[in-house]
């Protein structure tokens, strides 16, 4: 029969910890490359399916659905509507953070709100708590707020957050 | 959608097993699931030798801290000298044990076959949260340090802001499924709370909060799943899977929208159209939806079809998902309520609406006379559903 152990019995069992040293380098691939190199001059990347007419922000070389290639890229706005937003109190490692991060994802423009796959974001917002909380913040228009073009890394960092236009 | 498949054998559950559902339990992986899949042998009345294949169920192998999970577990369940393979859908593994044990018999390959899905959460240090680091895309999400909750809040908020959902109403399922758990033998957080004490609750990430979240647990669950012919030797009760169900979404969450669970739909569909299932608000009599998250089970009850979208938390109030009301939901107490061990939860599911079907729910039982059950599941990066329809 299981049995369960107590919060004070933990100590009286030894915790293995070690820092594998694994060490990854990504690829970034064709697609993200090219979005990647595209946040340094400020500017969003997607690639289009002529077929389907989807619009893949991040990009994409093929389209899931037709299963053929996508055809060309496109450039959409650093703007877009917020879907959604939370604020995290608490770490990765689930410590309480004193000031709340906000994320959120953006669907960026031009898109349709009827679309229910669309060129999409998952960045920090620049907003309040109080904004998540009474939930004024979702529904709104935001822009990207740039890091200037010296900071620029090519990385998803290269946007600070969005904040409300 | 279309579907194609061919069925050889008709296949009936006539077994189940779980272990008690606990953080921090003193017994390895490998006991846990021995003593699931002892105890689901001895209630088919079968021994291990008659078993043709095993089917091993767990999420990441992180949790663990184990690698290679299924030839770790195999021992203890029953997998030496014989076929073995693991499944592994996120947290729809669960459920994704039951069908791929199902399609070794469906098929043919198999007559007897073993199912077990164990899940030990509490070793990760300092939190299991930390584990799901790696899960993310690494260049484009992983510099922004998510951690899990982010993303189940981020789809709490949107099904909120979609139909106007208030978070009292969603708190009503984490009260109805610990108060349903007390019922539950094997649950780790039956209790009687208040939609205040959820509300009053740590905050997470909002609109996350501590009662809003399955525990973190350990446990294992394990099912015999036989041939028709060989079920009605061993059995006048055997429980038929009719239907089976499973999809996945893509893995671009942020580039659709949130509000809506469509790979349940599609897994759902792809279910109901094998049990031949037209009305599902009128012909499922019972309901174990995956319930992590108390907005999940709202969630996961419209994508199945027994609430249209936005109006789960309207029948939810009216009682409808009670353990007395028309379609009772999670009356075993669901994830919010038995205890999360990620795998083990999902098969639990299925044990539990096949106790149901079968009469043998004890405390459970839901009080009307049942016939057709559906467990579900749902996982990964916000995108794999999996459905079992049941009927007796
Ligand atoms: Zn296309």
């Amino acid at each position: 029969m299981v049995t369960p152990l107590k919060e004070n019995e933990l100590d009286k069992h030894v915790t293995i910890s070690y820092k594998p040293n694994a060490k990854y380098s990504y690829t970034a691939g064709q697609a993200q490359s090219k979005y990647l190199l595209g946040f340094k001059e400020g500017k969003i990347y997607g690639r289009r399916c002529n077929k389907c007419g989807k619009i893949y922000v991040p990009p994409k070389m093929y389209c899931d659905e037709c299963f053929r290639p996508t055809d060309e890229w496109v450039e959409v706005k650093d703007e877009g509507i917020v879907m959604t937003a939370v604020a995290s109190f608490i770490s990765w490692t689930r410590e309480r953070l004193e000031e709340p991060e906000i994320v959120g994802v953006i669907r960026l423009l031009p898109s349709d709100e009827r679309d229910f796959v669309y060129p999409g974001i998952f960045h920090r917002i620049c907003t309040s708590y109080e904004e998540v909380k009474n939930m004024s913040i979702i529904g709104k228009r935001v822009k990207a707020v740039w890091k200037s073009k010296e900071e620029r890394k090519s990385s998803i960092e290269d946007i600070q957050c969005f904040k409300v236009i | 959608m279309k579907v194609n498949m061919y069925l050889n054998k008709r296949v009936a559950i006539v077994g189940a097993g779980l272990t008690l559902f606990r953080r921090r339990l003193l017994e390895t992986p490998q006991e846990i699931a021995w003593e699931a899949s002892r105890k689901a042998l001895d209630e088919a009345g079968l021994e291990l030798k008659d078993i043709d294949c095993i089917v091993i169920g767990s999420a990441p192998d992180a949790f663990d801290g184990v690698h290679l999970k299924g030839e770790y577990l195999s021992h203890g369940s029953g997998g030496i000298g014989k076929p073995v393979s693991r499944v592994y859908v996120g947290g729809a593994t669960g459920v994704m044990t039951a069908i791929a044990g199902w399609y070794h018999v469906a098929s043919g390959m198999c007559q007897k076959v073993l199912a077990v899905a164990e899940e030990k959460m509490s070793p990760a240090r300092p939190h299991p949260q930390s584990v799901f680091k790696y899960i993310w895309d690494p260049i484009l999400e992983k510099p922004l340090n998510p951690n899990l909750i982010w993303i189940f809040a981020m789809e709490m908020h949107r099904y909120m802001a979609k139909y106007g959902i208030k978070k009292e109403e969603i708190a009503l399922v984490s009260v109805k499924n610990k108060r349903n758990a007390m019922n539950n033998p094997y649950a780790q957080l039956g209790s009687n709370i208040t939609v205040d004490d959820v509300l009053n609750s740590e905050v997470l990430v909002w609109p996350v909060q501590l009662l809003d979240v399955s525990p973190v647990s350990d446990g294992g669950a394990a099912i015999v799943l036989a041939s028709e012919d060989v079920a009605r030797r061993y059995t006048d009760t055997p429980v038929w899977v009719e239907g089976v169900g499973w999809t996945l979404d893509n893995t671009e969450w942020p580039a659709r929208d949130l509000s809506y669970a469509r790979y349940v739909e599609f897994a759902a569909r792809m279910a109901y159209k094998m049990a031949g299932i037209e009305r599902p608000n009128k012909e499922i009599d019972v309901v174990e939806p995956y319930d992590p998250f108390d907005y999940k089970e709202l969630h996961h009850l419209e994508a199945l079809q027994l609430a249209k979208r936005g109006e789960a938390p309207t029948l939810l109030k009216e009682g409808i998902f009670d353990i007395d009301g028309d379609i009772p939901s999670s009356p075993s107490g669901g994830l919010l309520g038995v205890g999360n061990p990620i795998a083990a939860a999902g098969l639990m599911k299925v044990a539990s609406i096949y106790w149901q079907l079968k009469g043998t729910a004890g405390k459970m039982q839901v009080k009307k006379p049942v016939h057709t059950g559906v467990a579900q599941s749902w996982g990964d990066l916000m995108q794999a559903g999996t459905v079992i329809v049941l009927r007796n």
